[in-house]
């Protein structure tokens, strides 16, 4: 299993009137499987989840990732670290699900035809079989986010990161999402709003305010949310 | 979401389909280059005719080509009611012509040959280019990303008329274009941070 170790993070970003900090100093050791950051809105959730793959850098600070400095070993922290993001609509590039998935193959799977049977494949295994010739365009919320999950484990992550990966969907497929996330293999950290989903976590981070407020077991930390929210 | 994938690529056995990629792209380029340069409203219409083969020997099925080419004929039409006023007649045929030509021709390209193909060939044609510092690969990607970001503009222009006119805001440009470029920069930001995290430019 891996390891994420936050070294007294600090996250601020320049405004008219100055630098304004969004992420307080916080420091985490991240080694369980499953971990569920909740939160009210603009508490820091997403700056703490884009942190893990660099797409938020540290201002003072290290995010190391399995002992890799996110701010040195960029890359190598991105082959480990997935991203999941709320609207799948951002993240499919390429026109068809089959060329999407492919795009993520291209490091692994040179050749073309391979790359292009291994991309049916994964499509197979997520149940998405027969959608390799259709335009993502055109794909539900449900199809969508299944689609981007493919795309992202295709590359055998040890890491998944999901920033809200249930917010847009309905409920069958929220539910349907959530159970795959959580029965993954892979280390999760999952933000959401969603507090059921959350308490099938082995652990649970309220941030709230910039700042990691409670941190720890899950039914503990969702009471307290629930009363002081 | 009524916007359609552009020219998103219709399965076919003609000669057009079995070209290789690299050969369609070439003769696409070359294809324009005449296209611009030969000035008069004769040949402008000549090329539409030629165009309008190419585009119906593919076997396009006519409904969904329509439907991706919507938007662009409809700016090829407002250009040429504009030329019209501006430069008369002739002058307006020959601009619209020329632009239409070259829609039908790209749109004749997407139809008969996957992205990715497009994708292989682009970025075996600049391999060369590699000593001076070009990235192949990043180019052919940039070329797929504009494809997919025509159709995903179109929807978020759908959505900014669709919210400006639920709060019965549609005479008013302000609601309409601020929104519209809002959306259009939040979602490049997006992707640009989704084709990051995918570890794509790294
Ligand atoms: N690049 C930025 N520039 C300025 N302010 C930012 C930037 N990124 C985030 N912020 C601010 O930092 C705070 C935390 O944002 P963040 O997106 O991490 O919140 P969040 O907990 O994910 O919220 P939500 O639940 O709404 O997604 C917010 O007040 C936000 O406005
Ligand atoms: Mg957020």
């Amino acid at each position: 299993m891996s390891g994420i170790r936050l070294e007294q993070v600090t996250v601020s970003v320049p405004t008219h009137d100055g630098d304004r900090r969004i992420l307080e100093e916080t420091s985490l050791e991240l080694t369980e499987r499953r971990i569920a950051l909740v939160g009210p809105n603009g508490s820091g959730k997403s700056t703490l989840a884009r942190l893990l793959n660099g797409l938020v850098p540290a201002t003072t600070g290290r995010v190391l990732v399995d002992g890799l400095d996110v701010a040195r070993e960029g890359r190598e922290v991105r082959r480990r670290v997935g991203f999941m993001f709320t609207d799948p609509a951002a993240q499919l590039v390429m026109p068809t699900a089959r060329e999407d998935v492919a795009l993520s193959l291209r490091r692994t799977h040179p050749d073309k035809a391979e790359r292009l049977a291994a991309a049916d494949r994964v499509l197979a295994d997520f149940g998405l079989g027969g959608f390799g010739d259709r335009s993502v365009h055109g794909l539900s919320g449900g199809e969508g986010q299944l689609l981007a999950l493919a795309g992202v484990l295709a590359t055998e992550p040890s890491v998944l990161v999901a920033d809200e990966p249930t917010t847009l969907l309905d409920l069958g497929n929220s539910r349907r999402i959530g159970d795959l996330l959580l029965g993954l293999p892979q280390q999760l950290v999952l933000v959401t709003h969603d507090l059921e989903l959350a308490a099938r976590c082995d652990r649970v981070l309220l941030v709230r305010s910039g700042r990691v407020e409670r941190d720890g077991d899950p039914a503990d930390v969702i009471d307290h949310y629930r009363v002081t929210a | 979401m009524s916007a359609q994938l552009l020219g998103l690529h219709q399965p076919g056995t003609t000669l057009l389909h079995r070209l290789p990629a690299g050969a369609k792209l070439v003769a696409l380029m070359a294809a324009s280059l005449v296209v611009v340069v030969v000035d008069g409203p004769p040949s402008a219409v000549v090329f539409v005719a030629v165009a309008t083969a190419l585009l119906a020997w593919s076997g396009a099925r006519l409904g969904l080509t329509l439907r991706a080419m919507r938007w662009l004929l409809l700016t090829a039409a407002i250009l040429g009611a504009w030329t019209v006023w501006q430069n008369g007649w002739p002058r307006a045929v020959e601009v619209v012509g020329d632009l239409v030509a070259l829609i039908l021709l790209a749109t004749t390209l997407t139809v008969t040959t996957p992205v990715d193909e497009v994708m292989d060939a682009v970025a075996r044609g600049l391999r060369p280019l590699r000593r001076v510092g070009v990235d192949p690969e990043a180019v052919a990607l940039a070329f797929s990303l504009m494809l997919r970001a025509i159709p995903t503009t179109i929807t978020l222009a759908e959505e900014s008329r669709d919210a400006a006119v639920a709060r019965g805001l549609e005479r008013s440009p302000r609601a309409l274009l601020i929104p519209f470029v809002v959306r259009v920069v939040a979602r490049a930001r997006d992707t640009g941070d989704a084709l990051h995290a995918r570890g794509i430019g790294d």
